[in-house]
């Protein structure tokens, strides 16, 4: 029941976050600082989680691997087909979860326990439309970026690895990423990653508008932002597969 | 003006207020008093429309809050300002931006008209000029205050709410704060309606006074008809103090 509740009290605050901004000024002002906040601030970690994913991916891969039988270039292919379809697409979205549900919850919420939202609302402004907004265009817009550079830099740390070990190498590694590429592939990624950048800014919101009480509620709210979006990614990512890729 | 008439309000089927009228004057300060979950907050909260109400009309000039649509709520409350218990600022904007802010969403007036309004508006309020490209985290309180007020008139509001102005104030700032609230209502004929159970703002400014107990209307009256009431839970609210007893002994 309680679920049943908060879907309509989430769909009923999307309606209102949906439509025609009061000031389209108010707006594009928020905009561009909200891509830099939440988009671009997330380069460092996205650089580096991907590079020493990649790096590991590719060890382990050979490691896992070792057989004659195999191709040489396979090491390269299951790497960059690993990062092309789930890791930076799924994993890096729960990754920023984290980071950004967390961001906008707590920003969102703190404004609501300050009775920053209220005075928002006295002022005849819609609160919802002029403070989400911003946010989940900003952060839709960027997250398909951030996906394609997270495979490039992916690709690059397996790379690294071929250049700075005896476990790959170079040669093989080029080859086996080129080899049998699909570019639907990337296609379905950057799908997956606007789905999932829409579910982690709005359910941030969602759960920063409606939370009440102190900072411990604010934190309450930023941990339930991150878990019901991180189960909302993965629910997501199997029908989207499901749809895409049977 | 703002004319309540028998408003109700329960929360899970447990009654708040109970039939509550009063008229609310311009161009005075009226002030809702009573104790700690007497009701007052949930009062204040109606009238603005934050709470939607049971039963009973709220009339702004004649116009019925409860039968408005939420669109045109939305007008009425350009012509509402407020000042909230914890000033409620915006903390990602400095002081300017903050008094600028209903300005950018409501005017058509050009930037540079708009940044003379905020800047006669902060002057209005006492505040030096050094102060207005700080954020709320840098000033202190009392100043915090006197921007909220600052905002909340930047639109000529026609109806002003003051939800404990002098929560955590010193004495000598919360009478500061009083008296500008006062000179504002007085100078632009506005409707105010302030949240109080501070007992030096009721002396000193509160020209009609409204007493809840219990979520009933209790008395009503003056600062200066307060002297001389008889109602028993107001003299034990508003005389708790020694001080304040022998104040009215001396009064009376």
């Amino acid at each position: 029941m309680g679920y049943l509740y908060q879907t309509g009290q989430y769909a009923l605050l999307m309606q209102k976050v949906f439509v025609k901004p009061d000031r389209w000024r108010m707006f594009w002002r928020q905009f561009p600082k909200e891509l830099e906040k939440l988009g671009m601030e997330s380069l460092p970690i996205v650089i580096i989680i991907s590079v020493f994913i990649g790096a590991i991916m590719t060890i382990q891969t050979k490691l896992n691997t070792e057989n004659p039988l195999l191709p040489t270039y396979s090491t390269g292919l299951v790497t960059r087909d690993t990062l092309l379809l789930e890791f930076s697409s799924t994993i890096m979205c729960l990754i920023l979860a984290g980071k950004v549900g967390s961001n906008i919850a707590s920003e969102i919420g703190t404004m609501r326990i300050t009775e920053q939202i209220d005075a928002i609302e006295i002022m005849g402004v819609n609160s919802a439309n002029y403070l989400i907004l911003p946010k989940i265009t900003a952060f839709v817009l960027m997250m398909p970026f951030l996906v394609i550079f997270s495979m490039a830099i992916g690709l690059f740390g397996g790379y690294l690895v071929g250049m700075f070990s005896d476990i790959i190498s170079v040669a093989d590694y080029l080859l086996g990423i080129q080899y049998a590429f699909i570019p639907y592939y990337i296609f379905y990624s950057i799908v997956k990653s606007v789905v999932f950048a829409f579910i982690i800014s709005s359910v941030a919101a969602y759960y920063g508008y409606f939370s009440y009480g102190g900072a411990l509620d604010v934190g309450k709210a930023s941990t339930n932002a991150v878990v019901n979006s991180s189960i909302l990614i993965l629910f997501f990512n199997l029908l989207i597969t499901n749809i895409m890729l049977n | 003006m703002i004319e309540v008439k028998n408003i109700n309000k329960s929360f899970d089927g447990n009654q708040v207020l109970f039939d509550i009228s009063g008229v609310f004057e311009n161009g005075k300060c009226n002030l809702i008093i009573g104790e700690s979950g007497s009701g007052k907050t949930v009062l204040m909260k109606s009238i603005i429309g934050l709470h939607r109400i049971d039963k009973g009309r709220i009339e702004y000039d004649g116009r019925n809050l409860p039968d408005m649509r939420m669109k045109d709520i939305r007008i009425l409350r350009r012509e509402v300002g407020m000042l909230f218990q914890g000033s409620a600022l915006f903390d990602s904007l400095t002081v300017m931006e903050n008094v600028m802010y209903p300005l950018e969403m409501f005017s058509a007036d050009t930037r540079k008209d708009m940044e003379e309004r905020a800047r006669f508006c902060l002057k209005r309020v006492n505040l030096e000029e050094k102060a207005y490209s700080l954020f709320p985290s840098e000033i202190s309180g009392g100043m915090q205050k006197r921007v909220a007020i600052a905002r909340a008139i930047a639109l000529n509001p026609k109806y002003l709410f003051c939800d404990e102005p002098n929560s955590g104030l010193d004495p000598k700032t919360s009478l500061i704060i009083d008296r500008l609230i006062q000179e504002i209502t007085q100078e632009y004929n506005i409707t105010t309606i302030i949240n109080s159970h501070d007992m030096n703002s009721v002396m000193e400014i509160g020209d009609n006074i409204m007493f809840i107990d219990k979520g009933k209307k209790a008395w009503e009256g003056s600062n200066k008809m307060i002297f001389k009431a008889e109602n028993e839970p107001l003299n034990d609210f508003v005389f708790a103090s020694e001080l304040y007893k022998q104040v009215k002994k001396a009064n009376s």
